[in-house]
């Protein structure tokens, strides 16, 4: 009975804050503050009770073909609590960040309406009703990228609107056709009904998905607006669009359709690993040549979910171990960077790494956590990034794919590269920075601490006997093919 | 089979002067077309053989209704693109503020 | 008859009568949602498209001191917590979120369908105060005085 609290509560809470809001935002903080706990003790109650089951719920008192469905399983459970994670430190984050912007309670509806589509996107289990939430969730990020008010945001944002209305379009008109065909929008339904119908239909549908969800999550042919789009928004922003956004948007939308709806055809694997490994090659060289640390910190995240598709094109169980273990490792790791980013760019008005200096005696904390989370992203033990890109590999090698573990070994190499650029320059360079313009306050530096420590927890979950609670029922959930239909039809 | 392949031209139509034209405006307007041509083809698959509006009457409906659920999602996708544009018609305003143009051309402080 | 904003005086008479009509037929159309086409969605618009008769007509400065635009947005984020209390309150008596709860009446008459009648009411609130708040401050923005769309 929890699923449908998942949406309600953040979605009460967007039109509370902006029932209740005038000149001041405490009562926006403390609402959405409220809300995203109490979304984060459900998401982490549902993510250690579900195990292997499945929970339905029905709508409104119809019966399943009829009605929308939630569908809670381990996949879906997985991804609720890293989103909420993240939302709650990066509300930490905001609080005093986003002081310097007029009218803070807008911010906090429109945040509160992002969790929404997110989480609708992720616990649905109808297909039409998975665009209308992502529509949702992107044009409050549309406008969360627009929120400083200045004019390379507005540009960024138009560019990241256009090119999101294209990739809604096409899966509109995906959803279209699949119900043309199979004459449902319950997914589950249309896994069984697609069985029956010619193959032709699947591949076409697949590839104008593959269109939109890959413009969704920036894989490297349709990454242009990530850039432009990350590195613009307000840093705890910057967190939530790189380390969830993409994930519960595209992702999770691939995992889900690829896997339990079509059953993994053998050709999108292959893509998936090609799409994947050119990701991971291409976006690194580009981040190698930036000096902005928010730009090099979103070309980062495109070589990363590289990283995931390519665990998710090899296919075998290891592989989509090390895909999942990488999803959560990324958000944490990827939202922590962007905060020392933030962090920094409050403290010394800039981001170019040229500008930056010696900051360790300034900001320890900021500078210690970017240490950790570099190492981390760099794939060094003990760190949690170490052990997914370690899987991933280790699948591709056993799998025969020896090209693309030598070039995610490249890759990983090329990421230590970049960082170590930007650590060398950003944060542990010559010039002594004298003056700041503000100090870091202590909800930022808390939400860097838990996310530095939690940097090292999850590393944990590789070790047996926890695996097997957390991470394998996951990826059992995406290897079965048949399970999800059977699981929520019941037959 | 045409009305489909009609459709899928408009769709195209619309994709083009989104990726080519360099008003701001003129983008907004070719990403309506690819809008409309999506709900279109999507109510053109609801349709019929001489089927009837699907609404119960009094005096006793048509046995042969078309299908009413894709009118149901095009009402949702419509108020969805509604958002959309207007959002994206308030970005070109205050682009057009910041920069005094509506050419995209000019609008480049973000480098590649 | 020298007015600074707004249009003709031919257009602000013909406006004067014909906004009362606007209004009547997209009342006409909400209420009749479960039994015709429309609903609460197209009631909402027509609804907001006669209060933009009024802006286009007698120009922003008349619509300031007409209505309270704060009081529309409250109005708008309100019905939206509406709808969803209806939602939860069909999962408290019925069966699930949104459950019908009342009872459904006879087909065909006014009051019945249970509660889709006032779920269409409440979303043509929602649609009407939010489709005429963006407009108008979509037409804030040229005079800039700042302002977000929300």
């Amino acid at each position: 009975m929890i699923l449908p609290f998942i949406i309600i509560i953040p979605l009460l809470a967007a039109f509370l804050i902006t029932l209740i809001s005038g000149e001041k935002d405490n009562w926006a903080i403390v609402l959405s503050i409220l809300a995203v706990l109490s979304l984060l003790i459900l998401a982490l109650f549902s993510f250690f009770t579900t195990g292997d089951e499945t929970f339905i719920y029905e709508m409104s008192g119809w019966k399943i073909p009829l009605t929308i469905c939630l569908v809670q399983d381990a996949l879906s459970s997985f991804m609720l609590v890293i989103v909420n994670l993240i939302a709650l430190t990066s509300l930490m984050f905001s609080i005093s960040y986003i002081r310097q912007y007029s009218s803070p309670w807008m911010y906090y509806a429109l945040f509160m309406l992002l969790i929404t589509g997110m989480n609708g996107v992720i616990a649905t289990g109808d297909i039409f009703n998975l665009f209308v939430f992502m529509e949702i969730a992107l044009f409050a990020a549309y406008a969360l990228v627009a929120f400083g008010s200045k004019a390379e945001e507005y540009e960024a944002a138009f560019k990241y609107a256009v090119m999101g209305s294209i990739s809604s379009t096409l899966i509109l008109l995906g959803v279209g056709i699949l119900y043309a065909s199979t004459s449902t929008l319950t997914m589950a339904n249309i896994a069984a009904e697609l069985q029956t119908v010619n193959s032709q239909v699947t591949y076409w549908v697949a590839a104008i998905f593959l269109a939109g969800f890959g413009l969704k999550s920036a894989i490297m042919p349709f990454h242009a607006w990530l850039p432009d789009a990350h590195s613009s928004a307000p840093a705890p922003i910057s967190s939530m669009l790189s380390g969830v956004l993409i994930k519960a948007l595209g992702v999770y939308a691939i995992i889900r359709i690829f896997y339990n709806i079509f059953g993994a055809p053998a050709v999108f694997l292959t893509l998936f690993m090609v799409l994947g490994s050119i990701s991971i090659i291409v976006a690194s060289y580009l981040a190698l040549g930036q000096w902005d640390l928010k730009r090099l910190l979103a070309y980062s995240s495109i070589s990363q979910i590289g990283f995931i598709l390519l665990g998710l094109g090899i296919g075998t169980k290891l592989a989509i171990l090390g895909a999942v273990f990488h999803i959560l490792n990324h958000a944490i790791f990827k939202s922590l960077l962007f905060y020392n980013a933030g962090a920094v760019e409050l403290a010394l008005g800039t981001r170019d790494l040229r500008k930056m200096g010696n900051l360790k005696g300034a900001m320890p904390v900021t500078t210690g956590t970017s240490m950790i989370a570099t190492l981390s992203v760099a794939g060094l033990p003990p760190f949690n990034g170490f052990f997914s890109k370690l899987i991933i590999i280790i699948a591709a090698v056993q799998a025969n794919h020896i090209v693309y573990a030598i070039i995610a070994v490249i890759g990983s190499l090329l990421t230590l590269a970049y960082f170590i650029k930007a650590q060398r320059y950003g944060f542990h360079g010559e010039t002594e920075i004298k003056e700041f313009r503000q100090t870091i306050s202590l909800g930022m530096k808390s939400a860097m601490i838990i996310l530095a420590v939690l940097c090292i927890v999850t590393s944990l979950l590789i070790i047996p006997g926890i695996r097997e609670l957390t991470l394998d029922p996951v990826v059992t959930v995406i290897m079965n093919k048949t399970g999800y239909i059977q699981a929520v039809l019941g037959r | 089979m045409t009305v489909y392949v009609l459709c899928f031209i408009l769709l195209l139509v619309g994709l083009y002067g989104a990726l080519t034209k360099r008003d701001l405006i003129k983008i907004i307007l070719s990403l309506s077309i690819m809008g409309y041509a999506v709900n279109l083809m999507i109510i053109l698959f609801a349709y019929r053989t001489d089927g009837s509006f699907a609404i119960l009457v009094k005096e006793g409906s048509n046995p042969n209704m078309v299908d009413p659920l894709p009118q149901a999602l095009i009402l949702t996708s419509i108020v969805i693109e509604l958002g959309i544009t207007a959002m994206l018609v308030a970005l070109a305003i205050r682009l057009f503020q910041q920069y005094k143009t509506f050419d995209i051309t000019k609008i480049r402080r973000l480098s590649g | 008859m020298k007015q600074r904003d707004g249009m003709t005086l031919i257009v602000k008479t013909v406006t004067r009568i014909s906004v009362w009509l606007i209004l009547l037929y997209g009342i006409y159309i909400i209420l009749h949602g479960h039994l015709s086409p429309g609903g609460g969605f197209a009631g909402g618009v027509i609804i907001a498209l006669a209060l933009l008769n009024v802006m286009l007509a007698y120009g922003r400065q008349f619509i300031d001191r007409w209505v309270n635009i704060g009081f529309l947005h409250d109005l708008e984020s309100s019905s939206a917590a509406l709808f969803l209390a209806m939602g939860i309150l069909g999962m408290a008596v019925g069966g699930g979120f949104l459950a019908n709860f009342i009872s459904q009446g006879k087909l065909f008459s006014l009051l019945s369908a249970g509660t889709i009648p006032l779920l269409n009411i409440i979303i043509s609130i929602k649609v009407s105060m939010g489709l005429f708040v963006v407009v108008w401050t979509l037409s804030v923005f040229h005079l800039d005085k700042g302002g977000k769309e929300e």
